[in-house]
């Protein structure tokens, strides 16, 4: 059985993320890039079903996102059995705005696909910089794969897995769906392992990463983007000062108005 | 066009949300407003402000099922031919806006909280990475998909005097062939207390850092004797039940008093409270988003305002 996880790298939104200089895009030449928080829990899941059952899980990533042989090195810490990079045989694929357009992301990953087929195709039901939409469904539109996303579990069934979706409020759905097919993970059964500084090391040396190179299908259009601008936050709420203890004295004050605290 | 979502018999207020965008859209180019129903049809009667409700009845639409929604949705779109579909940025617009973005050909913008139109495009904002950057895009061409962050057009129901009319789409055949099953519906954990009803909340997000720091956050909570809540991340890391979490795909609360700790204020988040009566919002970026929506903030670090918080609270 042959799980492929599909990785990328968005910037760490615990940092300022700057424009670029006509406010078209993100200055992407600073910022630090993190593996996606939910491909991350897609890895995660990948992994539970190996542990649970003798699959290979192949990481796979695109060779022109950032910090993508970090991401594989890592995944292969982890547990993968196999860490790919796909690059654009037809040279037409450049990055937008917001990185590499999904459009073209999707096309690279179909490719890939067709020539190696797997059973089970999961990523991150979603990514922080998704502009045109998300992974999984437009993935599984090219291939013709069915599709779960914001799904929390994930099992293997024989020639199905069963697939619990869930919905605002944590009302959900089990699903039982047959493969292959493309899942959107929202979270993992469990929290995502950590692979020590150690052995993402061995995995550099020890491990190797596969290229494969893609001829991408051409793509539909998608958005166009016509500016990107920060959001104003000034002037909305009113910015109490001083040192914690003040700072603490005024929210105490607030609190006591409303009845919320004694004295 | 509106794609209604329902739960247990009644139409989400997202979706009457959407109505009411649609007909302010359509108005502007006088136009319709349709609203897609699929299974539930007998909730046609729920949908003021359509001008036309478009109906599938299929048993596997009876409860919501991915490729069962899709096939039914690309018959309706393929015979009704909107200018413009519109979806709640939930669960199931995660699921399907990008995949009828496909296979109807027509662009998609996400997370979206302002639209507009015209004869030749539809212009939306979008908000991306953690809503700390905004997005102006345009549809080029006859069509076009919007997911809609909820709140985003405000939250009256829209009125209509006249019935709308209601055109039945016979089902496609596939979905007489699909190759996913619901097995059963499973309903949300109602074993902890219910932090929706609660007159204050502390709630934490992804500032916490880690399992370990959460008992600073829980014993101001104790001294306080409010619930402690939380934004998805925390909830997704394992720290905190999916009763505690708040945000568009977790609770929708409105207390007294929100205490946002280490929050950065995401639309997914802001969408679950931004109503609340008083909103103190601490967080070290001062460009974070939350500060959008919060009544006062601070930017001192929770790290050194709970444990001051606590000393005073306990007095």
């Amino acid at each position: 059985m042959r799980i492929v996880v599909a990785l990328k790298a968005v910037p760490d939104l615990v940092e300022e993320i700057d424009l670029n200089a006509d406010q078209t895009g993100i200055d992407r030449e600073y910022l630090t890039f993190v593996l996606g928080e939910w491909d991350a829990q897609a890895l995660e899941e990948a992994l539970l079903i190996k542990d649970a059952g003798g699959a290979e899980v192949v990481a796979v990533g695109l060779a022109d996102d950032p910090e993508i042989d970090q991401i594989l090195y890592a995944a292969l810490a982890k547990g993968a059995d196999e860490a790919v990079k796909l690059t654009d045989a037809s040279g037409t694929v450049s990055p937008g705005p917001a990185g590499i357009r999904l459009a073209d992301r999707t096309a690279l990953l179909a490719g890939y696909l067709e020539a190696q087929p797997a059973d089970l195709v999961i990523s991150g039901v979603q990514a922080a910089d998704d502009l045109d939409g998300q992974l999984p469904p437009t993935l599984a539109a090219l291939l013709d794969f069915p599709h779960v996303s914001v799904a929390v579990s994930v099992e293997v069934d024989g020639g199905s897995v069963i697939v619990r979706q869930e919905f605002a409020g944590g009302r959900s759905h089990e699903l039982q769906v047959r493969m292959p097919a493309v899942i959107g993970v929202q979270s993992a059964r469990q929290a995502p392992r950590y692979a020590p500084i150690t052995r993402i090391k061995q995995a550099m040396q020890t491990g190797e990463l596969t290229e494969w190179a893609v001829s991408p299908r051409a793509t539909g259009r998608g958005a166009v983007v016509r500016r990107m601008q920060r959001p104003e936050t000034s002037g909305q709420a009113e910015m109490l000062t001083g040192s914690a203890g003040d700072v603490a004295d005024q929210i105490v004050s607030l609190l006591r108005a409303r009845g919320l605290v004694k004295g | 066009m509106v794609l209604a979502e329902h739960t247990g018999g009644q139409v989400s207020d997202e979706t009457h949300e959407l109505i009411r965008k649609a007909r302010e859209l359509a108005s502007e180019l006088g136009g319709l407003t349709e609203v897609a129903l699929l299974g539930q049809t007998d909730l046609s009667g729920q949908l003021p402000g359509a001008d036309i409700v478009v109906t599938v009845d299929h048993p596997a639409l009876v409860e919501y099922l991915p490729e069962a929604c899709e096939l039914a949705m690309l018959e309706v779109l393929a015979q009704r031919s909107p200018r413009l579909l519109l979806m709640s940025n939930g669960t199931i617009g995660l699921d399907l806006a990008a995949a009828l973005s496909v296979r109807w050909d027509a662009p998609l913008a996400t997370c979206v909280s302002a639209l507009e139109i015209d004869e030749v495009v539809v212009t939306a904002t979008a908000q991306i990475l953690g809503g700390k950057v905004l997005v102006r895009v345009e549809l080029p061409g006859g069509r076009g998909i919007a997911t809609v962050l909820g709140g985003a057009f405000g939250t009256e129901t829209p009125q209509s005097s006249l019935a709308a009319e209601v055109v039945h789409v016979a089902p496609p055949a596939g979905l007489d062939a699909l190759r996913m099953s619901l097995r059963r519906v499973v309903e949300a954990d109602s074993g902890d207390l219910d932090i929706s009803s609660a007159d204050m909340l502390v709630s934490v997000g992804r500032g916490i850092e880690s399992q370990d720091n959460m008992e600073i956050v829980a014993e101001l909570a104790n001294a306080l004797g409010v619930p402690l809540s939380a934004s998805r991340p925390v909830v997704d890391a394992g720290w905190l039940p999916k009763t505690r979490q708040v945000g568009q795909s977790g609770l929708k609360v409105k207390p007294r008093v929100y205490l946002a700790l280490g929050i950065s204020g995401a639309p997914e988040h802001l969408e679950g409270m931004r109503n609340a009566e008083l909103i103190l919002a601490c967080n070290t970026d001062p460009g974070a988003p939350i500060f959008g929506v919060a009544h006062y903030g601070t930017t001192v670090d929770l790290f050194d305002l709970v444990p001051e918080l606590v000393g005073k609270v306990r007095g």
